[in-house]
């Protein structure tokens, strides 16, 4: 798990650098994000770190189902009263009810633009370029459909807040590195990033909804 | 006080339990927990009805036998405190307490309070020891340099007294903070490096044998613990048994 999740938030950096091009909904900006979309489905080197990348989103969603399943079989009989609030954090403890919900949010982010960029009829830009930049504007400005994308976006990225505000310190422990001077600032890093990281995705879809007069 | 409280039943391993309702009165602020269930014993066994059963020993917060679950925590609501150092002086007039065993595949419920923790020796016995000469030749442990910081860490580590309280506390009934400890206390020091490899690797191996469930760094047990062992222990083990099974001979 500590592993495919590193390798994961690294993947959710490098996405939302390239996708905070979106917030630039001009003509000539969205030519750019068309051609840096298709740099990204054809540069060979990151076709490659691309299918590791599926394939460690696969391996954290099964190996997540796994511990889950067995941690419940560990404890056959529950407990009549229970007060977990008072000895740890809630997403600690539900990071499957989380990761359950990321999934979702990517399997149906996936059709929206993943399938649309490789299969669709989507059409081109004045460069040639696949017009994927149009494809994310039509999907979040398109009506009542656009303003409920829009919210189960930013429900998303709650999900994947409280899931990073957990995950990230616990890989570090997981390879056995805690230490007094170092776990504090991993912690401090840790809080950080699953608060701007899923804030700065859910300004994009949010700006565009907005930019639509 | 007056007290109303419910208790799990159960009278043995095969049979299904349930919550019992309670009412006690004139419980001296001042006794322990244990004290409390002793004078609810006494009435019960005058009565004719038979007492409840719960495990306890030296009653000083030192051998690891006593436990319950006590208002959704193990140990009750006071920090660092065993059920037997627990007094009745934390609870109020009128107040209901749940009073449950561990909750654990790897803990049956042998009856009512108890559980069956032997799970917990069968990992000691699977690696937590040295194993020294003892034909007359025995080396004085005085006479090998151990780093003051070692030894207090090591210490540290060693007054985990095996209650089970972390496996009870953690949601997913784990028990990396007392497999951990024990891995802790022995490869602190240079007695105990020796057989470190194997060490870490037999007890975690038993651990995952007798069906405690996989621990994702919630960290309830520590919070939990009476002695307070910290979840720098897991992250120390997790660090030994990386480092054992890439360098294992085996
Ligand atoms: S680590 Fe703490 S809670 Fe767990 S067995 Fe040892 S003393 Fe009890
Ligand atoms: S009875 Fe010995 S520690 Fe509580």
């Amino acid at each position: 798990m500590a592993i495919t999740g590193l390798f994961l938030i690294s993947f959710l950096i490098v996405h939302l650098l390239g996708n905070l091009q979106l917030l630039d909904l001009s003509v000539e900006g969205q030519e750019k994000f068309n051609a840096y979309a298709k740099f990204m489905t054809s540069f060979p080197l990151i076709k490659i770190i691309s299918y590791v990348l599926y394939i460690s989103i696969l391996f954290h969603a099964i190996d997540g189902i796994v511990l889950v399943m067995q941690n419940r079989k560990a404890r056959p009989e529950r407990y009549k009263s229970w007060k977990p609030n008072t000895n740890s954090i809630w997403a600690s403890r539900n990071m499957g009810l989380l990761g359950t919900i990321i999934l979702a949010f990517i399997i149906m982010h996936m059709g929206q633009f993943w399938y649309q960029m490789h299969w669709g009829d989507i059409g081109v830009d004045s460069e040639g370029n696949k017009n994927l930049a149009a494809v994310v504007i039509k999907t979040y400005q398109d009506g009542s459909a656009g303003l409920i994308f829009v919210l189960l976006y930013v429900i998303s990225m709650a999900a994947i807040a409280f899931h990073l505000w957990h995950g990230f310190a616990s890989a570090f422990q997981t390879f056995g590195l805690n230490h007094k001077r170092y776990t504090p600032v991993i912690k401090k890093v840790g809080y950080g990033i699953s608060v701007i990281i899923p804030l700065a995705y859910a300004i994009i879809p949010v700006y565009i909804l907005m930019a639509k007069n | 006080m007056d007290l109303k409280l419910k208790i799990w039943r159960q009278a043995n391993q095969n049979t299904k339990g349930e919550l019992k309702d309670y009412a006690i009165k004139n419980v001296s602020a001042d006794s322990s927990f244990l004290e409390m269930m002793d004078q609810l014993n006494e009435e019960l066994i005058t009565k004719g009805e038979e007492p409840v059963v719960f495990d306890h020993d030296c009653r000083e917060g030192i051998c690891g036998m006593c436990s319950l679950h006590i208002n959704g925590e193990p140990h009750g609501p006071q920090n660092a405190t065993t059920t037997c150092q627990l007094h009745m002086r934390k609870f109020k007039d009128g107040d209901t307490i749940y009073i449950e065993p561990w909750r654990s595949r790897a803990f049956p419920v042998i009856k009512d309070l108890s559980v069956d923790r032997n799970a917990f020796d069968r990992i000691i016995e699977a690696g937590g020891y040295v194993s020294v000469n003892t034909s007359g030749n025995t080396l004085d442990a005085n006479a090998m340099p151990v780093p003051k910081a070692d030894a207090d860490e090591a210490f540290n580590s060693a007054t985990c007294i095996g209650c089970g309280a972390c496996v009870a506390a953690c949601p997913n009934a784990s028990a990396m903070l007392f497999v951990s400890a024990k891995v802790s206390q022995l490869s602190l020091l240079p007695q105990g490096k020796v057989e470190a490899k194997d060490r870490v690797l037999n007890m975690v191996n038993q651990m995952d044998l007798e069906g405690f469930g996989n621990c994702s760094n919630v960290g309830a047990c520590a919070e939990e613990c009476p002695k307070e062992i910290s979840l720098e222990n897991i992250a120390r083990m997790n660090r030994e048994y990386l480092g054992a099974s890439l360098a294992s001979s085996k």
